[in-house]
């Protein structure tokens, strides 16, 4: 057995004392089902307890704000699946890019709703889903859409700005005031746009302040100048890494001459900024605060040391920073650990820390359902067959379809999992709860396009028999039909003809009348409906149809022995008209089949009518 | 084609969407409509609104985004909706209740007005009541549990019942006249109730021959009275001249799984809307060269008309759709795919002037402002 990764975390049963009794409990699909014993924990036993308490671990399926995410991603995991296998794959990325994004909206949608809704409570859930689109953004620059030196830095900055939008407020804060250059979180607003690489707004709020201070406006010229000729890759111009690298050495030596000669001296502020630029570590230290995290401070970093860092060289600084940032007693936070595992390209790390984090398979199931199709996955064989991909979505749609309107999304994603994933339906589907009829046929429906015709029966089996206890039985036999499930339409004929001996006449006659093909599925069910035509002849009064009718009901064995009493004494008013209806032939096997009635083993009549039979047949 | 319409995620499964009725004289497009919802531990039934019309934005899919006015909660599914008039909307349950709830305007709150709780029910158990049809004060409910019931909106009791209408489930109704109406079933068959009647058995039964495939859903053309279109569990179109005895005039094969609900466009009938488990909605458009609507063509194929038995009174004008395939009959059929990509099924739709809604599985609803018709 594998060692455990973490502690498991412990759920306090109300009303139970561990140490008096001992608790029992079974798994269920999505929960445990626990109840106190009436062991108690030193031996012997003591009365027990009428409780019996369901422990859920994921919460967060109730809440109808998910809901849209799990529906939402759903409707992109369909989309994704469809994607055609043959495309080459310069054409996929920018699909998968953009699917990486679709589900990157759906989150922050449900994020904003979350924020609009709870103020006070439950923003617990706003804060994880803020974690969870900042780490899918940041596999997103670095998996999907593998941006090479350069380009990279560049991703990492939109990445951390995405996530560091309170600067914008303040800024505008700042600006609306009626002294800007004087407000307490001036500098603040400019180190902040200089700390995110956002030179041109830094000149716009800095010029406020040279405003203020013309005397030392040539100081002021000199910064602007410094920030506004600050080498930026671009990466669709011709320029190459090389010729970008030698371009911002030249720029960087220039801020360095500016620091040596004093220039900023008298302007402490306008003194860090260049010191900043240069990339002096102290001094992006003497602003955490501004920087907030380590992964801003990481970003920062690479822009003023190290603008062309390699992918693979990441992980380093990655590291380094967050040892400098981070306060060396403090235990990493999860999100740190996870963070830090992208930056190093762990991917099955990132999955692997994620899944303990998190209370629901959501997030790591799209995740890397997504990083499977861009083909980044080693083909990892888990002790239990399937691959990490299949595992994860088989998880979380087992999850799904523990709840009461979720499970036809869970559907989808069983069928893309193609090693157990049907093997996982076939077992779930049977344990839907059937209300309603028109639930009842969307799981057929659900059944039937995937051929699994064994629950197919068993659910239209179900609702026979609720129909046939309720008395009803066109709905019992339309059940049947469905199911092509013979047997139970013979039950159903076999109830029709219980009611007609019982009360003489038909029940439902709409229905038999009605029968069409479906007449056809069994034998007990086509002699019903011949039975009830004989009827309609005898009504009618065309008796010879009828008389021939009846007869080949007993002759072709479609009439059931136990009811050849009876069709043998709804033969005699035939017998008994005055114009010959039966021939001399069709007298005889009527004769025929009284013999073998009488001789065979059913005591179904009584020796009166039996008497009168034989009369009635040898007089004719 | 597709401008104009994007999924709004409710959190709710919808199983009905129905306009709010505009009154005929305006020429307004409508804009509020109901939404129930099924398969939830608490069900609901919901106002939206799209927002004000005549104010032709810039932003018109923000503008078109439905608001939610008010909600109630709603005992057991919704398995049918519709408007008794503008203020009240008359629901069937799956706990066999029929619910009459009011819309108020001034404080947007609904409260419920009226209920009949059992009113679908077996000896012991619940039965669903699956359909509705209202012709203002007048509601005829049908269920699962075969009967047919009369209500009238404001009286306390049940103004007529017809037990053991059938001995399937009856999955839809419409009124074909004032005093008739007509049921679909689980076993194909279409019955018509004349209510000048008494005693409880139909004046007429249509089926196809062949197999009995059950039926789901009736719209009656809306101005001739004998034309009807059903859909049901093999996904296949039929039209019907209820006078012309066992034979639909024509059967398509509209979709891959059970159809759900089937419109005639209310104004404008060349127009029909069907939607389906496959989470398809389609909309079917016939044309013609001539100005008699297309129910009304000229018939070219003999056969059909030598077997009717009734001279149209019109002279001559025989009722055959040009929807029949085979000849080259002066009409088309043109089908097109409302919703921009599969989805899961979608339940229900409702047509009225150029507005469309619909409501799927996938727990999103679909408006579309500029249906082409």
């Amino acid at each position: 057995m594998e060692e455990v990764d973490v502690e498991p975390t412990t759920t306090p049963i109300p009303g139970f004392d561990s140490n008096q009794k001992h608790l029992g409990f079974v798994w269920g699909p999505g929960d445990i089902l626990v109840y106190e014993t009436i062991y108690k924990a030193s031996g012997g036993s003591a009365g027990g307890c009428p409780f019996v308490h369901e422990v859920r671990k994921d919460e967060d399926i109730y809440s109808p704000i998910l809901r849209k995410l799990f529906n939402e991603s759903h409707h992109i995991f369909v989309g994704l699946q469809r994607i055609r296998e043959d495309l080459p794959s310069k054409n996929k990325k920018p699909q998968f890019v953009s699917i990486s994004k679709n589900y990157r909206s759906v989150i922050r949608a449900c994020m904003e709703e979350l924020q609009q809704v709870a103020v006070y409570h439950n923003d617990s859930l706003g804060n994880t889903l803020l974690s969870l689109e900042l780490i899918w953004n940041l596999c997103e620059v670095l998996f999907i859409d593998a941006a090479p030196a350069g380009s990279l830095v560049l991703h990492l900055l939109d990445w951390v700005r995405l996530h560091k939008a309170d600067v914008d407020e303040k800024a505008r804060e700042v600006l609306a005031s009626e002294s800007p250059a004087e407000h307490q979180a001036y500098w603040d607003v400019v180190i902040s746009y200089v700390l995110q690489g956002r030179m041109d707004e830094a000149r716009q709020v800095l010029v406020k302040q040279a405003a203020l201070q013309p005397a030392a406006r040539v100081m002021f010229k000199l910064l602007d100048n410094l920030l506004m000729k600050m080498p930026i890759f671009n990466p669709g111009e011709t320029q190459t890494l090389t010729e970008f690298d030698v371009k911002w050495r030249h720029w960087r030596e220039e801020v360095d001459h500016c620091l040596q000669d004093q220039s900023f001296a008298s302007n402490r502020h306008l003194e860090d900024i260049c010191k900043i630029l240069v990339g002096d570590e102290d001094v992006l230290l003497e602003y955490k605060e501004l920087l907030s995290t380590w992964y801003h401070f990481l970003v920062t970093r690479l822009l003023f040391s190290h603008p062309t860092v390699k992918p693979t060289e990441l992980h380093y600084y990655a590291q380094s920073s967050m040892h400098m940032f981070l306060d060396t007693r403090s235990v990493p936070e999860p999100l740190d650990s996870i963070l830090l595992a992208a930056f190093e390209f762990d991917i099955h790390q990132v999955i692997k820390d994620c899944s303990i984090a998190l209370n629901n398979w959501w997030f790591v199931g799209h995740l890397t359902d997504l990083l499977d199709h861009c083909k980044l996955l080693q083909s990892h064989n888990l002790h239990f067959g399937s691959n990490l991909r299949e595992f994860l979505l088989l998880e979380y749609a087992s999850g799904l379809f523990t709840h009461h309107s979720l499970w036809q999304l869970a559907v989808d994603y069983f069928d893309h999992c193609p090693e157990f994933g049907r093997v996982y339906l076939e077992l779930q589907i049977e344990r839907v709860p059937l209300d309603t009829e028109r639930k009842a046929l969307k799981v057929i429906r659900i059944c039937e396009q995937r051929q699994m015709t064994e629950q197919v029966r068993s659910i239209c089996k179900i609702m026979a028999k609720k129909a046939l206890r309720n008395n009803r039985l066109g709905s019992a036999l339309s059940w049947s039909i469905r199911a092509k499930d013979a047997a139970f339409a013979t039950l159903i004929s076999e109830r029709f003809l219980q009611d007609y001996c019982a009360k003489g006449t038909f029940s439902d006659l709409d229905l038999i009348d009605n029968l069409g093909p479906a007449m056809l599925l069994s034998d007990r069910l086509t002699f019903l409906g011949k039975y009830r035509e004989f009827h309609r002849l005898y009504g009618e009064k065309r008796f010879s149809d009828a008389a021939k009718l009846l007869l080949s009901l007993m002759t072709a064995k479609i009439a059931p022995h136990s009811f050849w009493m009876t069709l043998l004494t709804d033969a005699l008013p035939l017998l008994e008209q005055k114009e010959v209806i039966f021939s001399a032939d069709q007298t005889h096997e009527l004769m025929f089949c009284l013999e073998e009635l009488t001789s065979g083993k059913s005591q179904l009549f009584t020796l009166a009518s039996l008497a009168r039979v034989k009369q009635l047949f040898t007089l004719h | 084609m597709m401008e104009g319409i994007n999924a709004k995620y409710v959190s709710q499964k919808i199983s009905k969407t129905r306009w709010r009725p505009v009154s005929s004289s305006s020429l307004q497009q409508p804009d509020i409509f109901a939404t129930g919802s099924w398969d939830n531990e608490d069900n609901k039934i919901s106002i939206w609104s799209i927002g004000e019309n005549g104010i032709s934005g810039l932003d018109d899919e923000f503008e078109g985004d439905p608001q939610l006015v008010c909600e109630h909660k709603h005992n057991g599914d919704v398995l049918d909706l519709q408007f008794l008039d503008q203020d009240r909307i008359v629901t069937a349950s799956s706990t066999g209740a029929v619910i009459i709830f009011r819309h108020h305007h001034n404080s947007q709150t609904l409260s419920v007005s009226q209920l009949w709780e059992r009113a679908h029910h077996y000896p012991c158990d619940n039965a669903p009541c699956t359909g509705i049809v209202c012709n203002s004060p007048e509601i005829v409910t049908v269920g699962e549990d075969g009967r047919i019931i009369l209500f009238r909106a404001d009286q306390e009791g049940v103004l007529r019942t017809i037990e053991n209408a059938d001995s399937s489930t009856i999955h839809d109704v419409t009124f074909l006249r004032t005093t008739e109406i007509l049921t679909v079933n689980s076993i194909g068959q279409l019955k018509i109730w004349d209510f000048r009647q008494q005693g409880n058995e139909p004046s007429q039964i249509l089926s196809l021959t062949g197999d009995r495939v059950p039926l789901h859903c009736v719209d009656r053309h809306p101005n001739q009275q004998h034309i009807v279109a059903t859909g049901g569990q093999d996904g296949m179109l039929c039209i019907w001249d209820v006078r012309q005895g066992n034979m639909p005039f024509s059967l398509m094969e509209a979709h891959s799984a059970e159809m759900w609900e089937v419109h005639f466009h209310p104004s404008n009938p060349d127009h029909l809307f069907s939607c389906s488990e496959d989470g398809s909605l389609l909309h079917w458009e016939t044309s013609s060269n001539s100005d008699t609507p297309s129910f009304l063509q000229g018939g070219r194929n003999t056969s059909i008309v030598s077997r009717s038995a009734i001279a149209p009174a019109g002279g001559n004008q025989s009722l055959i759709s040009s929807w029949l395939t085979g000849d080259s009959s002066k009409g088309r059929l043109e089908t097109t795919h409302m919703l921009p990509s599969q989805t899961l099924s979608v339940n229900s739709l409702d047509v009225l002037g150029q507005c469309l809604v619909c409501g799927t599985d996938g727990e999103a609803i679909y408006v579309n402002r500029r249906v082409p018709i």
